[in-house]
């Protein structure tokens, strides 16, 4: 008899450990909320360093689904721990009885309107990292070109008020890809990131910032204090440009915020009736964090991907695979003996 | 601009303001910057709308002048609050409002101050006891007087005889609202709308007619700032806050000014004198300025008090062009008449200012 | 006008509206290597002239992307072009050079 494996979110870390433990045999349940699979993938145009198109990596993974029941639209409306499996009733009416269960409920972006100060909702001009992505995938140009286009890292990340200080660890690779991008699409308009510390770590995420920086973008260590609207309608900007000690403005027409990462709050209301422990930067905790990352405290029930803190895409991949790899072995030292 | 954003953080800042039944504390200065906005306040809400306002001439400053201009400590301030506080319990009453933005920070501060640090609260009540027999109470609801007209901002539309509306266009007056810092930029849940687009003044230009202009510099300091202003080698440092936000104001043509705090109307009116004769520069149409007002003397012109009542001839920058656009009659004539008929004198006409 | 002892001081605001940027564009088409600068600050602790006067590469690079020139000129104006910035700028650029052109473009 083959064990059911229950996997919570469809974005890339559910994908991965369905289709791969769907080919070591198991028969696996997934549940996405949405409409589509995919997650925050399929809302992205193009992924960094390289400029990959997301649909080609999603579809990619979406071609090794076949084999694995993905029920779309589909919450867990509740789950409990019976003996030694979990048994979980989703929103389509369809009830599970799982050995073990992947959290993979992945992330929120930051609600950027949180940030009074920076005007997103009020003014037209504000948008977000996401609404970027989809203005690219639609092919959407604006006429007339815009002049000026700022970029703001760590939006909602590193502030303490905001309710987050830890780094989202994706943003300043993702604001300096888009300020690329944003620059080959208007050519002649001035591009500027307001950055704290660019924390380029990745391979090739450095010569990602270098041609940023020979595209002509402007690099402005501050972080935006103020954004207000002119008489014109366009955008009064304030930074401090802390390497020369000043303060420093400049009118814009575009203001894209990279929105950090926050939980899922569909992954919260799933670890609440579990009582899975979560840490104070309100992701889950895994059980410790250097051997075990893909194990909660729970037996058979295991993390990947965004859920306990930000990652990159190829983050999520490695720990999708990880997790397949530890419920494998849970379910051989447990189920087959 | 998208109105609908603005409205969804209005409703993320409400506060609670009883209707009714208050004790009321002045400012220390703004019967003297602009003598009729208090009077004026108790008249429109006792007698026009028929509120218990109480008052007691035993109050006394709240001490924040000499508390920011560092004159005396903390505690000092604390306790002569604490007297202000167990003079209203003496009286009856459970609701306080106060004139001034900065006694109603500073009343904040003090509030959240001992809720965090009882032991203080504690040594402040035993100060109380010792140096005025009083005993120590703390408000069950703090709001600015500009609360309570905004509370009052349709009651008070459905009484009025003018609308801020250009009687020759039927266009919307195009207005600044300006709002002292220490009313919500310190604790912005204590202020109607919050402090990035704070609700109280908008919600009473909005009520009676007028069109709000936000413009880049709307939350910049009026510049008053105590210290700034109170040192004359500082003072430039304060002329030059008010000249920020005129600079930054006038692309958007604005028709008038409305404010909340004592200071900042004070400051944003005179020092447009002081610009127009040091910069020969002038803000308004026509080389006047751009008047500026306070909450209670624009409810009070919309309500048909006569402009020389509500003391708008104390005003540096003249008044005459805006009541002509909004078709309130006034007597020149009568301009410079005091309340019992006496000429007052009159001031020397500026050189560059009309 | 009248002197009241006081007046409207100078704003100390960089206003990136004002600067400008066809002469930096001039620049960085001469000198495509301005672009590169990551303001690690490499060129100022080495410098000769800095240990006595107020010189720095990485600020000038800086002034002249905010339209400061002058800010720049005397950032420069004490350069003696000895080549120890050269040596040490993590991305190569060619310093010397670099000054050279600013002096040309800028006329400082």
């Amino acid at each position: 008899m083959k064990n059911n494996i229950l996997v919570i979110g469809g974005g890339p870390a559910g994908l991965e450990a369905s289709s791969i433990l769907s080919r070591m045999g198991y028969n696996v349940i997934l549940a996405e909320k949405e409409k589509l699979l995919g997650g925050h993938l399929a809302k992205w145009d193009r992924l960094f360093p390289d400029q990959v198109p997301a649909k080609e990596v999603l579809n990619d993974m979406l071609g090794r689904m076949d084999g694995v029941k993905c029920f779309t639209e589909t919450k867990v409306n509740s789950i409990n721990l019976l003996e030694n499996s979990y048994n979980a009733m989703l929103s389509n009416g369809i009830t599970v009885l799982a050995d073990a269960v992947l959290l993979a409920s992945g992330f929120d972006l930051f609600k950027a309107e949180k940030k009074e100060e920076y005007g997103y909702g009020i003014y037209e001009g504000v948008l977000t990292n996401a609404d970027l992505e989809k203005a690219f995938q639609e092919g959407k140009k604006s006429s007339p070109a815009p002049r000026a286009i700022g970029f703001v890292h760590c939006v909602g990340s590193r502030d303490e008020k905001a309710g987050n200080p830890a780094c989202s660890k994706v943003c300043c690779a993702t604001a300096v890809k888009q300020a690329i991008e944003t620059k080959e699409l208007y050519p002649e308009a001035d591009v500027y990131c307001f950055y704290m510390d660019l924390r380029m770590f990745g391979r090739h995420y450095e010569d990602l910032y270098l041609r940023a920086q020979k595209s002509g973008i402007r690099f402005i260590r501050g972080r935006v204090s103020e954004v207000a609207e002119t008489a014109e309608g366009r955008l009064l900007v304030k930074a401090e440009d802390t390497l020369s000690s000043k303060p420093l403005k400049v009118t814009l027409d575009r203001l894209v915020l990279m929105a950090g990462m926050r939980p899922s709050k569909t992954g919260h209301d799933v670890g609440r009736q579990l009582n899975l422990s979560i840490e104070d930067d309100g992701f889950f905790s895994a059980k410790d964090g250097l051997q075990n990352l893909q194990k909660s405290k729970l037996p058979g029930f295991f993390y990947a991907g965004a859920c306990t803190g930000p990652k990159t895409l190829p983050d999520t991949l490695h720990e999708a695979r990880s997790a397949a790899m530890e419920i494998d072995r849970y379910i051989k030292e447990n189920f087959r003996k | 601009m998208i109105y609908e954003g603005k409205k969804k953080i209005w409703a993320e800042y409400q506060k609670e303001i009883p209707e009714d039944h208050y004790f009321y504390v002045r400012s220390c200065i703004r019967q003297s910057f602009f003598p009729a906005s208090e009077a004026t306040f108790l008249d429109i809400t006792r007698n026009k709308l028929g509120k218990d306002i109480f008052e007691t001439e035993h109050h006394t400053t709240c001490g924040g002048i000499a508390y920011h201009s560092d004159a005396i400590p903390q505690e000092t301030a604390m306790t002569i609050i604490a007297r202000q506080f167990a003079l209203m319990h003496k009286y009856g009453y459970e609701n306080y409002v106060c004139s001034c933005i900065t006694s109603f920070g500073l009343y904040c501060e003090t509030l959240e101050t001992w809720r965090e640090y009882p032991e203080l609260q504690q040594k402040i009540a035993e100060n109380l006891w010792k140096t005025c027999h009083l005993e120590f109470a703390k408000p069950k609801f703090l709001v600015h007087a500009s609360d309570l007209i905004f509370k009052y901002r349709m009651q008070i539309a459905a009484k009025s005889k003018f609308k801020l509306v250009n009687k020759n266009t039927g266009e919307p007056l195009r207005v600044v609202e300006h709002i002292g810092c220490h009313y919500s930029k310190m604790f912005p849940s204590k202020g109607v709308g919050g402090a990035e687009y704070p609700y109280v003044l908008v919600g009473m230009v909005e009520a009676w007619g007028g069109q709000i202009v936000d413009y880049p510099e709307r939350r910049h300091c009026c510049g008053f700032g105590f210290r700034q202003y109170f040192i004359k080698g500082n003072r430039g440092y304060s002329l030059s806050n008010t000249h920020k936000k005129f600079e930054s104001m006038e692309p958007f043509k604005p028709d008038m000014i409305i404010t909340n705090c004592p200071g900042c109307p004070y400051f944003l009116d005179r020092w447009q004198y002081v610009i127009a004769e040091t910069e020969g520069k002038t803000y308004g149409q026509d080389g006047h300025g751009i008047p500026v007002f306070t909450y209670e003397e624009v409810a009070g012109l919309v309500m048909g008090y006569d402009p020389w009542d509500l003391g708008l001839q104390t005003h540096q920058v003249s008044v005459e062009p805006l009541l002509d656009k909004i078709g309130i009659p006034y007597d020149p004539a009568k301009k410079y008449l005091g309340k019992n008929g006496k000429y007052l004198g009159e001031p020397e006409k500026p050189h560059c200012l009309k | 006008m009248i002197d009241f002892g006081f007046s409207v001081s100078p704003s100390s605001r960089i206003n990136l509206d004002n600067a400008d940027k066809e002469k930096f564009a001039r620049l960085a088409i001469a000198e495509p290597d301005v672009l590169k600068c990551m303001a690690c600050g490499s060129c100022t602790a080495s410098c000769t002239a800095g240990a006595f006067e107020d010189t720095s590469l990485r600020r000038a690079i800086l002034s002249l992307q905010n339209g400061l020139s002058d800010d720049a000129s005397k950032l420069l104006s004490h350069c003696m072009l000895c080549g120890k910035c050269t040596m040490v700028c993590p991305r190569g650029i060619n310093t010397r050079h670099l000054i050279l052109s600013i002096q040309k473009i800028y006329s400082l």
